[in-house]
């Protein structure tokens, strides 16, 4: 148990001209469950080998437990480690690989076997103990990754996409098992994913990233409700944040009474504060409801797609030239071509600056 | 051929292998047959009589013992060579490109030059010997067949010199197709450097080992040339025995029983080398 500070974190590859990770901080508190969340090549693993001391960094510090272990050898570390290509030993029988570490450690063998068959029960491995890895599909020979990394008494667990390679049902159930299992042991640990959902549901706090550093660090709700700028909101969620070009218009008195927002043709109430000029709305698509074409600022749009997902209806629709997404319940009947009419509810709007993307602070 | 004509066409597989199958049979099978028929019949028909006379032959046996011994002491301490060169190598110390040309110079040297070199050593007139003079030490006949025991270090460090760089060059080569995962995950999970040497390294080099071991064994059945520049007869090992047999003697029967020998040992050798060391990681169950 441990916590981890990361400070000012820099890192370039040989050769490569970009930071893999560009001055990152983060901090990890003891047991915490910290999600790296971001899109393919944006660092997180790297991030995470420096952690684990499989990269040195050009600058900056790793604590581990208050022990500055930045240069200290991965093995000195007390670590657990789940490798995004496994990295599970070909010549070491399933059972012999899950319980390396604690062999390593000199545990004894009845104990490791009692973790053994532990772990292996958990991640449903038990029927293929006495295999060697070439025997097994991939999603299990991640799973026994999993397991490797688990019956670890490690101080810090490191996992880089642990669930990738699982399928839809194994990847729902084991995501509750594993959030089960870590909230149990109380480890610390890093997790590093670009599935949001993943990340929405497992992480006490979520580190979004991009471009080797770090664009919004914050719990799972907030992330989603108050996305730090357009590159967040329009990453997380399953469909995305939408984002519509909008002119602002403070108001009296910068806004005592409120401004408004004009998106195409439709008048919105807004919040106060605002400088004129244009902004970008973001908004999500269950927070934008079908009603009648009377209500008061309702946006008139043309529904382009319709998708029924069961428990829902998705609707991509058209304001103007600009596409959005919408949520609504599955008994709403729309049909293509059809014009309807959109609310936007005011809590869940955000801004925007137009430019730089960054959010506008308005409450 | 009636199989052949049977099936109308010659299905394009045996076309392709036809001309290896072609060479193998005229420069390995044909060799081979001959010197089998030439141990086993004679101008009477079939005979076992070379072999009673290679078996009766002083010399034969003393072959055998030294051969075997130069192969039970020069193999693991090629190996270990090998394999502590292979792990410098590995650790990328600052011209580590320049060291592994070095050590793989004698890979190019013919054995009979080799020989020759360490003769300039060894002999009584040789650099050795000038040395020990040098520093007052006085100089010693290393390779005097009154010192059986010099004799053998001698040509052992022929050997070690020459060979090594056979089993480095594959023991690198087969390091050079592992992944460096297993070692990052072995060092993550708290293993010492050589707890990953022995509990991954090693046994992912395996396939490596085994190669380099059968090239080995059945390489120093066959030692000949070194020997034969250090120490003439005085060293006699089984392949100098046939070159023996067959110019000194005047006698290709014999010197082909003795061949037959080589050939038999080293087939069965390589057999059980590849029975008990047999990669099991990958078989059905
Ligand atoms: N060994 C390496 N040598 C050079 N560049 C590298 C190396 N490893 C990663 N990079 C580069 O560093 C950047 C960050 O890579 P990293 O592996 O950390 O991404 P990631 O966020 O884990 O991506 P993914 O989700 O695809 O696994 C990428 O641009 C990648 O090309
Ligand atoms: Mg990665």
């Amino acid at each position: 148990m441990a916590e981890i500070t990361i400070q000012n974190l820099v890192k370039t590859y040989p050769g490569q001209t970009e930071r893999a990770t560009d001055d990152v901080s983060l901090h990890v508190d003891d047991g915490e469950f910290m999600v790296l969340l971001g899109p393919s090549g944006c660092g997180k693993t790297t991030l995470l080998r420096m952690v684990a001391g499989l990269e040195l960094p050009d600058a900056g510090s790793v604590h581990i437990g208050g022990r500055d272990v930045t240069y200290l050898p991965p093995n000195k570390r007390n670590l657990s480690m789940v490798f995004q290509s496994y990295a599970v030993f070909p010549h070491r029988r399933v059972r012999h690989n899950i319980g390396f570490g604690l062999a390593m450690a000199k545990v004894p063998k009845a104990e490791i076997e009692k973790k053994v068959a532990w772990a292996a029960d958990l991640l449903q491995l038990g029927p293929y103990l006495d295999r060697y890895p070439a025997q097994l599909s991939g999603g299990q020979r991640q799973r026994v990754a999993v397991a490797r990394a688990i019956v670890m008494d490690a101080d810090v667990l490191l996992m880089d996409e642990p669930l990738s390679n699982l399928d839809a049902l194994l990847r729902l159930g084991f995501r509750a098992e594993l959030k089960r299992i870590v909230e149990q042991i109380g480890t610390t640990t890093l997790y590093v994913t670009h599935d949001q959902v993943e990340a929405l549901s497992l992480g006490d706090r979520i580190a979004v990233m991009r471009t080797g550093q770090v664009a919004q660090l914050g719990r799972p709700i907030e992330v989603y409700d108050h996305p730090s700028d357009t590159f967040v909101g329009g990453f997380i969620g399953s469909p995305p944040m939408n984002f519509l070009d909008a002119m602002a218009h403070g108001g009296v008195d910068g806004g005592v009474d409120g401004g408004t927002i004009t998106v195409g043709d439709a008048k919105l109430p807004a919040p106060g504060g605002l400088p004129d000029g244009p902004v970008r709305l973001g908004i999500r698509a269950e927070a934008i409801s079908v009603v009648d074409a009377h209500t008061e600022g309702a946006v008139p749009a043309m529904v382009d797609v319709v998708e029924p997902l069961g428990a829902a209806t998705l609707l991509t629709v058209r304001v103007g030239e600009q596409e959005v997404k919408v949520q609504v319940p599955p008994d709403v009947n729309v049909r293509n071509g059809q014009t309807v009419h959109l609310s936007l509810t005011p809590r869940a709007m955000r801004l925007y600056d137009a430019e730089t993307g960054l959010g506008l602070d308005l409450r | 051929m009636a199989r052949a004509r049977r099936t109308r066409a010659v299905p394009p597989a045996y076309l392709l292998i036809a001309p290896s199958v072609v060479f193998m049979a005229l420069l390995l099978g044909w060799p081979m047959v001959s010197g089998i028929l030439q141990a086993f019949v004679g101008p009477d028909g079939v005979t076992g009589a070379y072999l009673q006379r290679m078996n009766s032959d002083p010399a034969f046996w003393s072959a055998v013992r030294n051969t075997l011994l130069l192969i039970v002491v020069l193999l693991p301490l090629q190996f270990l060579f090998a394999l502590v060169m292979a792990f410098l190598l590995q650790a990328r110390p600052k011209g580590h490109a320049l060291y592994f040309y070095l050590w793989a110079i004698p890979l190019a040297v013919s054995d009979l030059a080799a020989g020759l070199v360490w003769l300039s050593i060894f002999t009584d007139r040789g650099y050795l010997n000038s040395v020990l003079e040098t520093l007052g030490l006085g100089s010693v006949s290393w390779l005097s067949y009154e010192n059986y025991g010099s004799m053998f270090v001698a040509i052992l460090i022929a050997e070690l010199w020459r060979a090594t760089s056979l089993v480095l060059v594959i023991v690198i080569s087969g390091m050079q197709g592992i992944p460096k995962d297993y070692d990052e995950a072995a060092n993550v999970f708290g293993a010492s450097y050589l707890q990953r040497l022995r509990h991954v390294w090693l046994p992912l080099l395996k396939p490596s080992l085994q190669v380099a071991l059968i090239l080995r064994t059945i390489l120093a059945f066959q030692t000949f040339a070194v020997a034969q520049a250090l120490t003439g007869q005085d060293f006699p090992v089984l392949v100098g025995e046939t070159y023996r047999w067959y110019t000194a003697l005047q006698n290709p029967h014999v010197a082909s029983a003795i061949a037959m020998v080589v050939m038999a040992v080293s087939m069965v050798t390589a057999v059980i080398y590849l029975k008990t060391l047999r990669d099991s990681t990958k078989g059905a169950s």
